[in-house]
């Protein structure tokens, strides 16, 4: 996932000059790119993981229920998503020259909020293509028209930081993002019992 | 709906739709009068905004029988929503190519990325990515359950879609566009988008009820096989 990530990141710079202030204003959406694309990529296997000796089945039948299951599925993507993250946000801003600086807490709560989001939509998703036929590109043709919302608040957000506005002016969006977290989280503990049943 | 009315409905609904067809299409071409600025292309409108409309419509039965097929477990609910699914999408696709059509004369460009517009190509897509899964998954049961879970998470994030690309593309100077229509129509307009609106929506149910059957019947064909197939 996180050399995924930053192969991606060299191959932008490729494509647009990393030094011209053009880059510096999509900066963020390269970064989601990067960061939703490898994050598919290593999340399509958070189930298919399972399938081999009925595992997941063995999993739901603890006295813990199918929530618990769908919860620590999740927490466990958000952490190895952030962990890839933390190691790809230096490298990145080292090649396109942002300064991380003081306004840091603000970019980890961006990171923070959109990964939770996009997690907690591609984990309900992993569930839902572990079984499928063509797995790989079932999971991304689901998971990136949902999260539409996400990734453009997400990208503005972050565009919002890296160009050194006030972050009063994302508020917006982190309240979209706060929304869609909630939402999605909501609706996929409630279906996670239905995706799952055999 | 009882079976009478279902036959009911298979006989009298092709002749009911051929008719309003005719009689929309008639008041549309040669009855509604030709809006000033835009002139005969504006024409499009009676086409498009209808197919919106019941694509919209379409979905949300796809939502509805999502729910109703969780919450009750009969495999007539998932026949429905795939039914409407479909629709939804050929309506969507209509939508989606009559207003580039539309667009390029009026505005200049074929697309711009309003909210409208741009919410309309997510919903197509996740409503192409619903079929998709629907072919990728084998067993029956299985895949009514899935189906019914994307269902429902697509159309809960229809409305999220909507207002992001707002707030996105609000946020920015607006494409040059010339108001849209809707703003005051035409009483005569609206005699034309009326008889369009019942034709498509009378197409619709004729549709729905043909494919449903269709659906109702392989259901039936795969069971047989798997009859008749040994068991592993």
């Amino acid at each position: 996932m996180m050399v995924f990530a930053l192969i991606l990141i060299v191959i932008f710079s490729f494509a647009f000059e990393p030094t011209a202030e053009e880059t510096r204003r999509i900066a963020g959406g390269l970064l989601w790119i990067a960061f939703t694309f490898a994050g598919i990529l290593g999340l399509s296997r958070s189930f298919a993981r399972e399938t081999t000796n009925e595992c997941l089945q063995g999993l739901l039948l603890t006295p813990a229920g199918p929530g618990a299951v769908y919860l620590g599925k999740l927490a466990s993507n958000v952490a190895f998503m952030l962990a890839a993250e933390a190691v790809v946000l230096p490298i990145f801003a080292v090649f396109y020259n942002i300064g991380l600086g003081s306004r840091f807490p603000w970019l980890a709560g961006i990171l923070l909020l959109g990964t939770w989001g996009f997690a907690s939509v591609s984990t309900t998703f992993s569930a839902i293509t572990a079984n499928t036929r063509m797995r790989e590109l079932m999971l991304p043709l689901l998971v990136l028209p949902i999260s539409v919302p996400l990734l453009i608040a997400m990208v503005e957000a972050t565009a919002t930081w890296i160009a050194g506005e006030p972050m009063r002016e994302a508020y917006l969006w982190l309240q979209l993002m706060t929304g869609f977290d909630i939402i999605f989280t909501v609706a996929s503990l409630l279906l996670f019992p239905y995706i799952v049943e055999e | 709906m009882g079976k009478r009315t279902w036959n009911l409905a298979g006989a009298l609904l092709p002749a009911i739709t051929a008719a309003l067809l005719l009689i929309a299409f008639y008041v549309v071409f040669l009855e509604v009068p030709t809006e000033r600025t835009m002139g005969v292309i504006q024409r499009i409108f009676y086409v498009h905004v209808p197919s919106a409309w019941i694509s919209f419509f379409a979905f949300f039965v796809v939502f509805v029988s999502s729910l109703a097929y969780l919450a009750t477990g009969q495999a007539r609910w998932d026949w429905a929503a795939v039914s409407a699914a479909e629709i939804g999408l050929v309506y969507c696709s209509i939508v989606l190519t009559t207003g580039p059509l539309w667009a390029k004369p009026v505005w200049g460009i074929w697309w711009t990325w309003d909210a409208r517009l741009t919410s309309t190509l997510v919903l197509f897509m996740i409503y192409v990515a619903y079929l998709l899964l629907r072919n990728a998954v084998s067993d029956p049961s299985r895949r009514a359950n899935l189906a019914a879970a994307v269902g429902i998470i697509g159309f809960l994030d229809v409305p999220i879609v909507y207002m992001s690309i707002r707030w996105w593309r609000t946020q920015h100077p607006q494409p040059v566009i010339a108001g849209g229509a809707g703003s005051g129509l035409d009483p005569e307009m609206w005699r034309g988008f009326l008889w369009c609106l019942a034709a498509f929506l009378s197409l619709f149910a004729w549709y729905f009820r043909e494919r449903y059957r269709m659906e109702r019947m392989r259901a039936e064909l795969e069971s047989l096989q798997r009859e008749m197939s040994p068991r592993p």
